[in-house]
């Protein structure tokens, strides 16, 4: 066995383990050592469809038993724009036009990758937690690269990147606008401030970290809206119910809800701005104790009872949005509210209030408009694809992945990155975005469009290309050639 | 790591497989049963192959020898076989791996004529096992340079004919060459065999020591290659007609002596513009 010299690097992509010298590829010519990095060039990414996701079979890989799940027969196969590689601008084909067999249609996929400079992405964070006023400017790397946008339910929305920050501020701009985009959207953790606001920790799909503290959990909904979800299941088990929460603070006996069902007056007394009856804001400060208040001792917002309508006995169970935290009080003869073990009766509805709250998570969504040179490297007359997708005869994915197309003029689409295969964006100097695209339509729509028909391959001659790289699917993503 | 992967064509027509540099175009020919359960069987055939190899990688590198007695896969075996018919020549086992590949997957479908397959093919690179039924026929398309894809003519296979195996070598493409032939194409008995002749020719198509050919040890260039610093050709500048015919009739005369022995059936040399044959290929020009 031969030492391994220090400027090779050995792939592992299959048992042969070959070791590469700077600038060759190993024996399949799909893994090279470039710069002294391991690299697979140009990998063409192609979703396999798994088994288990339904993919019409033929005949001959049904039997089952003997099938080990590696025969794919290729209507089952999407080339996704991955690593196609492009030319900007676009005059000429796109790097793929791609042939397939479904269901007895002929099904056209043109694959590329677009370069974005018109892209950016928008930002969900499940949040009430305060992380900056609207219109706010988010910065990474101390450079403006979005801003706070307006909020939405039990979500901070931010909006990053755009033509402007890219390109129409200062290298330094662009470059970090670039780089937080580039994160975001391949699911790293990426690294904000808002300007009199939060710093914040961001990456798709986890739970957002807010000036140092991870938020676990979505509020059910606020005190009002849980009220109205639990109030038939505490009735007659309690007397009454003060949910406690950051926006809107519920009380059970003067809710809506409450009063529909018969429950009785109580005499309770919540310190706070009454809205509508049994709706309460600013019950205390921001914070991380009930229901995102800065609240420890719930009884706090509670003034003293009115002995009208009150009685010794009285039971209440105060709990905050999130299911985390509750307490289970009985006036005492004076009025005074004493705390109890929480009876088992009522156990399930704070169980349920916790289940029903989800993981708080981060979602970034990129959104980018296909330019008119993008279109080209499709069609000789670009508007006719873009009427073609507004009347859905071609549908759009990137990564494979679905999109949501903007009503309007122009291609502009919407895509969950987490939908999309690990590696799926790069960038260029511009600084502008790469990203995959792939229009997908019948055949003979694809020629009434004017498209590039002398350019196009069959789906098996992509496959066997050396630089293809099968990945199986699975997301639950809609199967791109699927109607 | 990724593993071995297959794919077929809807109508069931062709098979890829594929395992790391392996990338095998099958197509069978019969019916749609006997043709999926041929399928089948390449398919169960080559899952375990690549890994198989790779036991054995560190004998087969080795020039041919009494050690290689201790082979023991079944493609490893049929490479040794395949170099063992070329005594005189420095050849490792590897010179017959595509080839060799080829012929184990192609057996394994063939399986005997009672099996219904009319004909199969099974091409690993451009290296081609072919399995003919009785009056079936296999039309080879020769492409001298595969950057620059054009066909030259076609050299035709009858059933009759002891040809089972078609291979190609020369300097362009992933693998070395001593010599600095484009293209030698070889029908032998099987693919094995095939791939170690056309190799051994094509090294043979040279003009040793002459500076318009830039050199370099195999070595440099892939520290695991069986050739080890045995000199590899790089570079081939501007050549005379007469030294072309020079270098083709080194690589003739080694053609003209493994048909002799029996070890070949027919070659196809190519240097430059310049196509030369040896034995029966019932070839045709492309019209």
């Amino acid at each position: 066995m031969s030492a391994t010299p220090a400027d090779t690097v050995q792939c592992d992509a299959c048992p042969i383990k070959c070791q590469i010298k700077p600038g060759r590829t190993g024996s399949c010519d799909r893994y090279g050592n470039v710069d002294g990095v391991l690299t697979r060039l140009d990998p063409l990414l192609i979703l396999e469809r798994t088994r288990e996701q339904g993919g019409a079979l033929v005949p001959f890989v049904a039997r089952e038993g003997d099938w080990e799940g590696g025969i794919v027969p290729a209507e089952d196969l999407f080339v996704t724009g991955m690593g196609s590689t492009t030319t900007y601008p676009d005059y000429k084909p796109a790097p793929f036009i791609v042939s397939t067999a479904v269901a007895g249609v002929d099904m056209i996929t043109v694959v590329t990758e677009g370069i974005f400079s018109y892209c950016g992405a928008l930002v969900k964070i499940d949040t009430d937690r305060h992380v900056g006023a609207e219109r706010q400017l988010v910065r990474a790397e101390g450079e403006p690269i979005g801003h706070v946008d307006t909020g939405q339910y039990g979500s901070q929305m931010l909006s990053l990147g755009g033509v402007n920050h890219l390109t129409g501020g200062t290298k330094a701009e662009g470059l970090a606008t670039m780089r937080a985009l580039l994160g975001l959207c391949s699911g790293e953790e990426v690294e904000l401030t808002v300007d009199e606001g939060a710093s914040l920790v961001l990456q798709a799909g986890k739970p957002p970290v807010i000036n140092g503290v991870a938020e676990e959990r979505m509020r059910v909904g606020c005190g009002s809206a849980t009220i109205g979800m639990f109030a038939q299941q505490w009735f007659g088990l309690v007397d009454e119910v003060v949910v406690v929460d950051d926006h809107i603070t519920g009380v059970l006996s003067e809710h809506q809800a409450g009063r529909y069902l018969g429950v009785e007056p109580t005499g309770i007394k919540v310190k706070g701005r009454r809205s509508t009856p049994g709706r309460y804001f600013n019950v205390a400060e921001p914070g991380t104790g009930w229901g995102g208040t800065n609240l420890d001792d719930p009884l706090a917002i509670l003034g003293p009872f009115d002995p009208k309508t009150a009685r010794p006995g009285l039971t209440i169970l105060m709990v905050g949005t999130t299911g985390e935290h509750h307490a289970f009080f009985v006036l005492d003869d004076d009025l005074l509210a004493v705390q109890h073990d929480l009876p088992p009766k009522l156990e399930l509805s704070v169980e349920r209030i916790r289940e029903n709250c989800e993981p708080a998570l981060t979602s970034v969504v990129f959104m980018a408009g296909a330019g008119g040179s993008l279109r080209a490297g499709a069609t000789e007359n670009p508007v006719a694809l873009t009427r073609s997708v507004k009347q859905r005869l071609t549908k759009v994915t990137s990564g494979g992945a679905p999109t949501f197309i903007w009503p309007g003029g122009g291609i502009t689409f919407m895509v969950d990155v987490t939908r999309m295969p690990p590696g799926a964006f790069g960038y260029v100097p511009t600084p502008a975005l790469v990203a995959p695209i792939e229009f997908t339509m019948r055949r003979d729509d694809y020629e009434a469009l004017g498209g590039h028909t002398a350019a196009i391959v069959s789906v098996e001659e992509v496959v066997a290309r050396p630089e293809a790289t099968p990945i199986s699917d699975l997301t639950d993503n809609p199967w791109p050639t699927d109607a | 790591m990724s593993g071995a992967v297959a794919a077929t064509t809807p109508d069931g027509s062709r098979l890829h497989l594929n395992h790391g540099p392996i990338d095998l175009i099958i197509e069978a020919t019969g019916t749609t049963e006997v043709v999926a359960a041929a399928y089948d069987r390449a398919w169960v055939r080559f899952q375990p192959l690549l890994d198989e190899l790779v036991e054995e990688l560190p004998l087969l590198r080795r020039p041919f020898g009494d050690e290689h007695a201790a082979l023991r896969g079944t493609v490893a075996l049929r490479m040794a076989a395949a170099v063992a018919r070329f005594p005189d020549r420095f050849v490792t086992p590897m010179a017959a791996v595509a080839g060799a590949v080829a012929d184990e997957i192609a057996d394994a479908m063939w399986m005997g004529e009672d099996r219904g397959l009319r004909r199969c093919a099974v091409n690993d690179g451009g290296d081609i096992a072919v399995r003919l039924g009785a009056g079936e026929t296999f039309v080879v398309g020769l492409v001298p340079l595969p950057d620059r894809p054009a066909l030259i003519g076609t050299a035709t296979v009858l059933s009759e004919d002891p040809v089972r195996g078609i291979a190609t070598s020369g300097r362009h493409g992933r693998s070395f060459s001593r010599g600095m032939a484009d293209a030698v194409t070889v029908l032998a008995a099987d693919a094995a065999t095939a791939d170690a002749a056309a190799t051994l020719i094509a090294n043979a198509v040279d003009l040793p020591g002459h500076p318009a050919i830039a050199r370099t040890p195999a070595r440099e260039l892939d520290p695991d290659t069986d050739l080890g610093d045995r000199l590899v050709t790089v570079e081939v500048g501007e050549l005379t007609p007469q030294e072309i015919d020079d270098a083709l009739a080194a690589g003739l005369a080694e053609a003209d002596r493994m048909r002799a022995a029996e070890a070949i059936h027919a070659a196809v040399l190519c240097l430059g513009t310049l196509v030369l044959t040896v034995g029966p290929l019932r070839a045709a020009p492309v019209p």
